[in-house]
C-alpha cells in the first residue's frame, strides 16, 4: 500500500480547484477520476456559464475545464492523475480501495478531499425502462462528448436548468423537441433559458408529468397528464405524443455512498438534493482529515463548486501543516464569492438547505 | 398505473408492484428491503433506486422523507473481481 498526502476524489470543478490550492500551498496531490478525461460534467458543458466573472461567466464550460487543467500544468512533479480510477472503498484509517482496469490497489491518505459530484434522479413511471428513455446526462453525453443524435422526437421531463439547456443543445442538433413538462407550477431554472426555448416553438407545459411510456420495444408515444397541487395526475386530462425519446431532468442527489463507507455523518436535506454530509465552515466532514465539496454537499452550480473546492483545498493544505499565502483574505474572498452566487431568488432553496445544515452543525 | 409495470431497481428488475407486496407484508425500512429483494444492491448501488424508494416507502407510510432511513453503504462500490483482490494481495506481502 502507498502513502499519499492529499488525495482528491472526483476531478470536476470542485476537485480540480481544490488540487490547485494544495498545489499551489506545496502539497503533493492524487486525483482520482473514474473517467479518463479530467473535468467531471464539464466535458459536456458546450453552453457558456452564467454567475460571476471570478468563475469564468461567459466561458463555455468546455473552455472552462481546459484553464482548470491547465492551472494544475506548473506543478505537475506533485501531482500524480490516476484517471479512469474508481475508488470502491473508504475506510476509517483513511485507506481508499481503488479499481483501474481490473487492478486493485490501496491508497492510504493523509488527507481526502470528497469531490465526488452527483448522479441524476430517475422517475417511476410506467414502462420507465423502454430503450428510449435517458436521464439529460446521458443524452448530453451522447450528443456533446460524442457526437451522437438520441432520438429525432423527444419529450423533456422537468425544467431546471439542464432541462432547458439539454432542451435548447437537442435543438441545436435538429431534434424536435415535442414538448417540456414540468410538474411544478413554475420554471425551476432560468427564465432566460425557458424564453429561448420557447421562442423556437417548445411547448412547455406545467403541472404536467409523464403518466407513462408506450412503445413494444422502445418508446413509440408517452402519455401525459396534469397534476393537481398535491402532485396527483387529474384522470381525464391525459393526453399522447408521439416521441421516441424522453428525457428525464427531475434533479440530482449528491454521490454520498463514500462518505457513508467512512462512517463520516450525513443528513437527509431535501433542498440539497438529499444525503448530505455535515461540514463545518472549513468543509471538513465529521472526520478529522476528511473534506467535501462540489455537489456532494448540496446541489448547485458549477461555479459555487469551484469555490467550494478552492476554500476545502486552502483548508486541507492549511491542516497538512503548509502555509498558504495569503490565506485569510484569500477565504475572505472567496467567502464573498460564494454568497454573491447564492444571492439571487434561484439560490433560495439552497440558502434554505444550508441554513438546516448549519443548525444541525 | 399498473405498478408491475414500474421499475424501481433496474439492477434486479424489481417492480413498484413488488415494493407496495413487501410494504403489505411488513417490511417498511430500506435495510429489510434489500435484503428481501436485492434493490439496492446491483451495480449502481441505489444510485438510480435509492431516491424513488426512499420517495415511495415515504408516501406508503405517510412520513416525512427526511425520517426515512437510507441504506447502510458498504465497500465495495463496484463488483471487483476475486482475482484483483488477490494480486493485490500477493503483492502486499511481497
Amino acid at each position: 500500500m502507498k502513502n499519499k498526502e492529499a488525495v482528491i476524489i472526483g476531478a470536476g470543478p470542485a476537485g480540480l480547484k481544490a488540487a490547485k490550492q494544495l498545489l499551489e500551498a506545496g502539497a503533493h496531490v492524487t486525483i482520482i477520476d473514474r473517467n479518463k478525461k479530467l473535468g467531471g460534467q464539464l466535458v459536456k458543458q458546450t453552453h457558456k456559464f452564467f454567475g460571476s466573472e471570478k468563475q469564468y461567466a461567459s466561458f463555455r464550460g468546455i473552455d472552462i475545464l481546459e484553464i482548470l487543467v491547465q492551472g494544475l500544468k506548473p506543478f505537475e512533479d506533485r501531482l500524480e492523475i490516476l484517471n479512469e480510477t474508481s475508488v470502491v472503498g473508504l475506510y476509517k484509517d483513511k485507506v481508499v480501495a481503488c479499481v483501474k482496469h481490473d487492478n486493485f490497489f490501496k491508497i492510504k491518505a493523509k488527507s481526502i478531499i470528497m469531490a465526488t459530484g452527483a448522479s441524476e434522479k430517475h422517475l417511476p413511471f410506467e414502462n420507465n425502462d423502454l430503450p428510449g428513455i435517458y436521464a439529460a446526462g446521458a443524452v448530453q453525453t451522447l450528443m456533446n462528448e460524442y457526437g451522437v443524435k438520441p432520438g429525432d422526437k423527444v419529450l423533456m421531463v422537468g425544467s431546471g436548468n439542464i432541462g432547458l439547456i439539454v432542451s435548447y443543445q437537442l435543438l441545436q442538433a435538429g431534434v424536435d423537441v415535442v414538448a417540456l413538462v414540468e410538474a411544478a407550477p413554475q420554471i425551476s431554472g432560468y427564465l432566460v433559458h425557458a424564453s429561448k426555448i420557447k421562442r423556437l416553438g417548445v411547448d412547455i407545459l406545467m403541472q404536467t408529468s409523464i403518466k407513462r411510456a408506450i412503445g413494444k420495444d422502445q418508446v413509440e408515444q408517452v402519455e401525459i397528464w396534469e397534476l393537481d397541487e398535491v402532485w396527483q395526475g387529474i384522470p381525464g386530462t391525459e393526453r399522447v405524443l408521439g416521441v421516441d425519446t424522453v428525457c428525464i431532468s427531475v434533479g440530482l442527489a449528491p454521490l454520498t455512498e463514500l462518505l457513508m463507507q467512512i462512517g463520516a455523518d450525513v443528513e437527509y436535506i431535501r433542498e440539497l438534493g438529499g444525503n448530505v454530509p455535515r461540514i463545518d465552515f472549513r468543509y471538513e466532514t465529521s472526520i478529522k482529515g476528511v473534506y467535501a465539496c462540489g455537489d456532494v454537499v448540496g446541489i448547485e452550480e458549477a461555479s459555487s463548486a469551484m469555490v467550494e473546492g478552492a476554500m476545502a483545498g486552502i483548508h486541507a493544505a492549511h491542516d497538512l501543516g503548509y502555509t498558504v499565502e495569503d490565506e485569510s483574505r484569500k477565504l475572505k474572498v472567496l467567502q464573498e464569492e460564494l454568497k454573491f452566487l447564492r444571492s439571487g431568488p434561484h439560490a433560495a432553496k439552497v440558502r434554505a438547505g444550508y441554513t438546516k445544515l448549519e443548525v444541525k452543525t | 398505473m399498473d405498478p408491475k409495470n414500474v421499475i424501481i431497481c433496474r439492477c434486479s428488475d424489481v417492480t413498484l408492484q413488488d415494493l407496495y407486496e413487501l410494504f403489505d407484508q411488513g417490511y417498511e425500512t430500506f435495510e429489510e428491503l434489500k435484503r428481501i429483494k436485492r434493490v439496492g444492491m446491483g451495480p449502481c448501488q441505489a444510485n438510480t433506486c435509492g431516491k424513488m424508494v426512499q420517495w415511495e416507502i415515504a408516501k406508503y407510510f405517510n412520513k416525512p422523507l427526511e425520517e426515512v432511513k437510507f441504506q447502510n453503504m458498504r465497500p465495495f462500490t463496484l463488483g471487483v473481481k476475486l482475482k484483483s483482490i488477490k494480486e493485490a494481495a500477493d503483492d502486499d506481502e511481497e
